[in-house]
């Protein structure tokens, strides 16, 4: 297929990864860490666990996780939207 | 069957398959012995990152870390996770893209420039230097241990099995050696914690009985409110809030995310697998992989501080279980009967007006030698005595070492001898998968980026791969020394050297190289220089030359400074280059060419055989 418009998916390729960072700033350094006490004191309890020591202690590395795998689904969509693939 | 033979069995298979594996997997080409061939599978070198990602330190001490600092420790949790994010989405696809085989390679093509490329190889030099150190000491202890040899005899012995297989096999041998040992990993370190979760919980999924009840003995409370009420009782801190200063802990965190997302020996793991789609997918199974011991981690610690102060805190020494005596021996438990009651007294901080819960002075403890008289190898009750002096400040009796929340685990928890024997092969597995990938590109920066590309141009490729495997073993040989006489107060302070440096050069010269077509060389080599200058000065200062806790810039400590360090390089970066000419055309090219995601391949490498 014909490669094209290169600038299209550079600037979707950025907005892809500047909202998952987006996500993982909020989730690691808002929750864990910046709002914690906030969270622990006005959110549910995740089992026994504070809100927020749930969150640095374990909530965070499975965002983490779903973050790459957000990240390789839309980066692979967006490649093919572009017609960038490798040729077999 | 003995402990002893048993762990000796499992070691052996689990030795006997690695050298297999890299004697069948030894590298044939320059290509192989750099990045394994370019064709290794996501799943594969999703399983050897996480193997060389986690150290035998990461691997024996971070459950005692947040055993012993509860919410605290949550900066490496996350930071050592986090880091892959940004290493995923902002780095490695980029880099494979650009197709070459070291990370100084990039820094040198991108900034033209053979100054940023020497600046790149000695601190990629030296981040490996460091981390190799308490790699060859970790396997030289756990050898001792096994086989009643001495440490330096356990050390050469390491030594000489990672010389054969990442000397002989470069990167393909170790690649799937790598998958073997974290197969070893994954299993030594969650069985213990599923068995424990069981005893302690009656869950079978530790990370469900950390946030459920425990019931033991007939009593039903949350787990972690009864963790809590121990440690109040006993004068911690809470466990499930901590002490540390938000802002330091902010950017401890930051720093060894922004150093992990830039550690050379990470970063090469990705130019192995096939093209820029399978370095997404197999990041995808490297931070699963990752995940399942790291969400271990903190179960680990809680279970293990709670069977510890219930197996121990108020318990006459004489009644004391029968494993605290063998950590005794090995010097990773001590007791110093304080009040003279013949019991083991556990207190925190909280206890005191010293605010401190020292066991002894001296930041270690230290024994009379054998030529001593009984009176003082041996206490009343048969406790094995220290050297050091009490510290009577503080009612605390009981000292151990982080590591011993992982080690004594199984013990406390009453586990089957296997799994002693497991844990042991898993530890030697993590210390030598990491040992082996920092051994590769120690030997390569050195092989390819300073003797090829700035000393010796004409170097042929089989040339420059011997000069790798003799690089390996000067490498080995200093790394071994270290471990032998290990510079201990050193190689702790020096972890904060290694992420700052990789968090204030690295980093954000790679991030800088990769987004932007208007910085220079001139802006590229000032902002490593500054950052470099500034984060090392700062560690050096307050580490080494002994800064005053009051001085702390924000109260930021040495191991959360590479992050500022990190802002200092883009500002000076974009600063000179604002006032210096654009990079060359064929520069600028280069970087609109890393952007578009295929045809990572097109740019042939030199393959010869060797």
């Amino acid at each position: 297929m014909e490669i094209d418009h290169p600038r299209a998916h550079r600037s979707a390729c950025l907005k892809i990864t500047l909202g998952l960072l987006a996500i993982w700033f909020v989730v690691s350094f808002v929750g864990g860490i910046l709002l914690r006490d906030l969270l622990d004191a006005n959110l549910p309890s995740i089992g026994s666990a504070p809100f927020g020591f749930w969150i640095a202690q374990q909530g965070s590395i499975i965002c983490f996780v779903l973050i790459l795998i957000a990240y390789a689904v839309l980066m692979n969509r967006l490649d093919k939207q572009h017609g960038y693939r490798e040729d077999k | 069957m003995a402990q002893g033979t048993l762990n000796f069995i499992f070691i052996g298979i689990t030795f006997a398959v690695y050298i297999t594996i890299a004697f069948r997997s030894r590298a044939a080409s320059t290509k192989e012995y750099y990045i394994a061939g370019g064709g290794v599978s996501p799943f594969a070198n999703g399983m050897a990152t996480a193997a060389d990602w986690m150290s035998a330190a990461t691997f024996i001490s971070m459950a005692g870390t947040v055993a012993i600092t509860g919410y605290d420790a949550s900066r490496f949790l996350m930071g050592w996770t986090g880091g892959f994010v940004l290493l995923t989405v902002l780095m490695v696809p980029y880099l494979r893209k650009f197709n070459k085989a070291t990370v100084p390679d990039f820094v040198g093509d991108r900034y033209y420039s053979k100054v940023a490329r020497g600046v790149a190889v000695v601190c990629a030099i030296f981040i490996c230097m460091t981390y190799i150190m308490g790699q060859m000491r970790g396997v030289g202890v756990v050898f001792s241990q096994l086989f009643g040899i001495g440490i330096p005899a356990g050390v050469l012995m390491g030594a000489a099995i990672v010389l054969v297989y990442a000397g002989m096999g470069g990167m393909k041998g170790i690649t799937y050696t790598q998958v073997a040992q974290y197969t070893v990993m994954a299993f030594s370190y969650t069985i213990p914690a599923i068995f424990i979760a069981m005893a302690m919980t009656g869950n079978v999924i530790p990370q469900l009985g950390l946030i459920g009840n425990y019931n033991l003995n007939g009593e039903v409370v949350p787990f972690l409110e009864k963790l809590n009420n121990i440690n109040l009782e006993l004068g911690f801190q809470e466990y499930t809030s901590g002490k540390m200063s938000t802002i330091n802990m902010f950017c401890i965190t930051a720093a060894l995310m922004c150093g992990t997302a830039g550690l050379p020996h990470v970063i090469v793991r990705f130019f192995t697998v096939k093209d820029v789609k399978a370095v997404r997918k197999s990041a995808c199974w490297t931070i699963t992989f990752i995940a399942v011991i790291y969400l271990t981690a903190p179960t680990i610690g809680a279970f293990a501080r709670v069977n510890l102060i219930e197996n121990l805190h108020s318990t006459p020494y004489a009644e004391a279980p029968e494993w605290f005596s063998s950590f005794e021996k090995t010097g990773q438990m001590a007791w110093v009967d304080k009040n003279g009651d013949g019991a083991i007294q556990y207190f925190g901080p909280g206890k005191s007006n010293s605010n401190s819960n020292s066991v002894f002075i001296g930041s270690g403890p230290a024994y009379p030698g054998d030529d001593a008289p009984d009176s003082q190898r041996i206490g009343p009750q048969g406790q094995r005595l220290l050297a050091n002096e009490a510290d009577l400040s503080n009612p605390n009796e009981l000292y151990f070492g982080n590591d011993i929340m992982v080690m004594a685990n199984p013990y406390m928890a009453g586990l089957p001898m296997w799994v002693i024997a497991l844990l042991m092969a898993g530890c030697i597995a993590a210390a030598l998968s990491t040992a082996a990938g920092l051994l590769l590109v120690l030997s390569t920066s050195i092989s390819h980026d300073l003797m090829k590309k700035i000393i010796k141009p004409d170097l042929s490729d089989r040339e420059e791969v011997n000069y790798a495997r003799f690089a390996s073993f000067i490498g080995l040989a200093v790394a071994a020394y270290f471990g032998i006489n290990p510079p201990s107060a050193f190689i702790a302070k020096t972890v904060a050297f290694a992420f700052g440096l990789a968090a204030s050069s690295f980093f954000p010269t790679l991030l800088m190289g990769i987004f932007s077509k208007r910085v220079n060389r001139e802006g590229g080599i000032a902002g490593m220089f500054c950052g470099i200058v500034f984060t090392s000065g700062y560690i050096i200062y307050f580490q080494f030359l002994g800064g005053k806790a009051e001085h702390l810039f924000f109260g930021i400590t040495p191991e959360g400074i590479g992050f500022v360090g990190m802002f200092i390089n883009f500002a000076v970066t974009f600063i000179v280059s604002a006032f210096t000419p654009r990079p060359p055309t064929d520069v600028q090219e280069m970087v609109e060419n890393i952007h578009i995601p295929t045809g990572a391949n097109e740019t042939k490498q030199n393959d010869f055989e060797i």
